[in-house]
């Protein structure tokens, strides 16, 4: 037998006051641990979705509308920039992967944003380490689509599932031109889950999506600088031909492929990836900072690092819930150690008598203290324990259910290291909380609580 | 020796602010394995001297020798272990802690000693006639189970002195006798010395030597 046991004993002899105690600490600490396991998890998913490319260039106006629309497909694109400027950036020699995407359009059933893109888009490691994984195919044809995981969950669709999709803006026009699924994505916890991938030579070929000649010619003169003229010496050869298929009477038939002209095209970001020199990876930051900055000097884009973006929403924003949160759930736990207080405090005048009769069998008045001691830690620390596990319950159990709703996965078994750190400051609350009436014990007067 | 007292002396004060003397002994001694009986009305100090030989109060003055120590010349914490160590104490009201069974209190007062012996625990309880209850908490037991239980908790540290304060007042009359004699004869079996105060003649005939505590107790006022 020791202090521990003693100390032990003495919470199970009032048990229902020292559960109820223990329960209320293990209801702070689940909290805290759900807000700190869910905290953690969509701080990941914000600086991983994006991490994959080291830049993203969009129209110039709001880096975080950028991101915003780009990654994480919450946001109406800015603008878009002219094919003629993707395929500049593409060509050069610091870049591995310029991977170019249209946005705007939703599908018809569901609602879910159409990303149309290359091929190439499923090469890029979507997070540090990861790469997509697909059921069926990829990208191959014209107008093949690729599925994330939750639309084909939502909306049923499987591989050879054809649909359609709404046109962005505000007519909501359901284009006639029909994609067919390829491929389903594994699921990856990025907002690529929620996301149609269709060809970027289909995405183009629809009705409306390409620019009208005209309009075409003159918004790449804005984009560069220069004169419509220039801009039509630049596609010289592509405007003959155009105008003798025009002169031919061709008939726009959506049903079947069609040359667009480059000059019609127009993408809404480009997702860039650098190359890394002398197997260096800072050759990479270091490349796209310097792209960046010369974006900045020059035409119309802007160049992002996603990453940093999402770091300075989640430090401005998301930030300060959460450490709203972590003082509303400390407040919770302070709350539950001032019940314990109260508890051990009040049931010191019961114990009065069981500390004499210690003290009287030789108990020093150093090991009456502790014995105090010990329960206010075992009763916080076993609450908290409890809580730990009540915490990750409550987050295994919400997974699913957030999951459904907004499509961000949620490991059920995610830890986050600063939980350990609990488990300290418990104990330390736990001192303070035992003190006083560890002190009250130290100081009962042993003749008095025998003879009463 | 087992005990010596020479010119003890206790007083409490009062609320009103009055000194109320208790104890004023000029001298009493027992010697080892001697069993004593000291007889007194209520109020009359018994329970204060008992306190004091056992370090659980300390004196004015004077000196309380237990087995060759002064205990008023040891501090609080040295009280505390002597305690433990060689007095064993038997309650009116037994004072087991509820929480703890048989076993487990009989260890309590060893586990303060810091020589916890499960079987030495277990063989106490066995004589006392509890070795089928040891599992059992004092709610569980009788009164004169706990009373037993109380006993061999006093017996677990191999005293060299027992202190019983009215072991027998709380109990019916056909557990008394049984007590008094177990506790009498344990006595004898392990050689403490038994000093024990009640204010019934019953018990106190079933005693050699019989003191009255207020022959040799004559508190007064003292500075």
């Amino acid at each position: 037998m020791n202090l521990l046991t003693i100390a032990i004993k003495s919470i199970r002899q009032r048990l229902l006051a020292s559960s109820l105690t223990g329960l209320s600490v293990a209801l702070g600490v689940a909290l805290m641990v759900a807000v700190l396991v869910i905290n953690g998890v969509i701080g990941r998913m914000f600086s991983q979705s994006g991490s994959g490319y080291d830049l993203i260039i969009g129209p110039k106006g709001s880096d975080l509308q950028l991101v915003l629309s780009s990654i994480y497909r919450v946001s109406p694109p800015i603008e878009n920039l002219p094919w003629r400027f993707y395929t500049q950036i593409r060509e050069r020699r610091d870049i591995e992967h310029a991977i170019p995407i249209a946005l705007g359009d939703t599908t018809e059933e569901g609602g879910f944003p159409i990303v149309g893109t290359i091929p190439q888009y499923f090469g890029v490691e979507y997070a540090h380490g990861r790469k997509f994984l697909v059921k069926g195919d990829f990208l191959q044809g014209t107008w093949d689509a690729v599925i994330g995981a939750e639309v084909a969950r939502k909306n049923g669709w499987d591989v050879g599932s054809k649909f359609r999709m709404i046109h962005g803006g505000q007519d909501d026009h359901v284009h006639d031109e029909q994609f067919t699924v390829r491929g389903i994505l594994k699921r990856t916890g990025t907002p690529n889950d929620r996301s149609v991938f269709v060809h970027l030579d289909g995405f183009f070929q629809i009705d409306g999506h390409g620019k009208p000649l005209e309009e075409a010619i003159n918004r790449e003169a804005d984009f560069f600088g220069v004169s419509p003229e220039t801009v039509r010496e630049w596609y010289g050869d592509d405007l003959a031909h155009a105008e003798e298929e025009e002169a031919d009477g061709h008939d726009h038939d959506h049903a079947h492929d069609h040359e667009v002209l480059d000059a019609q095209k127009e993408v809404t970001s480009i997702l860039v990836v650098m190359k890394t020199r002398n197997n260096n990876p800072l050759t990479r930051t270091t490349g796209s900072l310097m792209l960046k900055n010369e974006l900045k000097e020059g035409f119309q884009a802007q160049g992002v690092n996603p990453i940093e973006v999402m770091r300075r929403l989640m430090d401005n924003l998301v930030g300060n819930v959460r450490l709203a949160l972590l003082y509303l759930t400390g407040l919770i736990i302070a709350v539950s150690g001032i019940g314990i207080f109260v508890s051990i405090y009040n049931s010191m005048a019961d114990r009065k008598r069981e500390i004499a009769i210690m003290r009287a069998l030789g108990a020093r008045r150093q090991t009456v203290f502790s014995v105090i001691l010990a329960e206010s830690i075992l009763l916080c620390l076993g609450g908290g324990l409890f809580g730990l596990l009540l915490g990750h319950g409550l987050v295994f159990a919400a997974a699913p259910l957030v999951e459904a709703r907004s499509g961000l996965l949620i490991d059920p078994f995610a830890f986050e290291p600063i939980e350990l750190v609990l488990f300290p400051v418990l104990i330390v609350l736990a001192s303070l909380i035992g003190f006083l009436p560890g002190l009250t014990a130290y100081r009962t007067d042993v003749a008095d609580a025998l003879s009463n | 020796m087992s005990l010596q007292l020479h010119n003890v002396k206790k007083s409490y004060r009062e609320p009103d602010g009055n000194i109320l003397p208790v104890l004023n002994v000029e001298s009493f001694a027992l010697d080892q394995g001697e069993q004593v009986v000291l007889v007194g009305e209520s109020g009359g100090g018994k329970t204060t001297l008992l306190n004091a030989i056992s370090g659980i109060t300390t004196v004015d003055s004077g000196e309380v020798i237990v087995d060759g120590v002064d205990l008023t010349r040891l501090p609080e914490a040295g009280r505390d272990r002597f305690r433990a160590e060689r007095i064993g104490i038997v309650f009116q009201t037994f004072n087991l802690l509820p929480a703890f069974s048989a076993l487990e209190n009989v260890l309590l007062g060893m586990t303060f000693a810091g020589r916890a012996d499960r079987d030495f625990a277990r063989t106490l309880l066995e004589r006392v006639g509890l070795g089928k209850r040891l599992s059992h908490r004092p709610p569980q037991l009788s009164v004169g189970e706990q009373q037993r239980v109380a006993v061999a908790r006093a017996l677990a540290n191999r005293p060299r002195l027992m202190l019983a304060d009215e072991p027998t007042a709380s109990v019916d009359l056909a557990n008394q006798n049984t007590i008094l004699s177990l506790i009498r004869e344990t006595c004898s079996e392990h050689g403490v010395s038994l000093l024990m105060v009640t204010h019934s003649h019953d018990v106190a005939d079933q005693f050699d030597r019989v003191e009255q505590l207020a022959n040799f107790n004559k508190p007064e006022v003292h500075a």
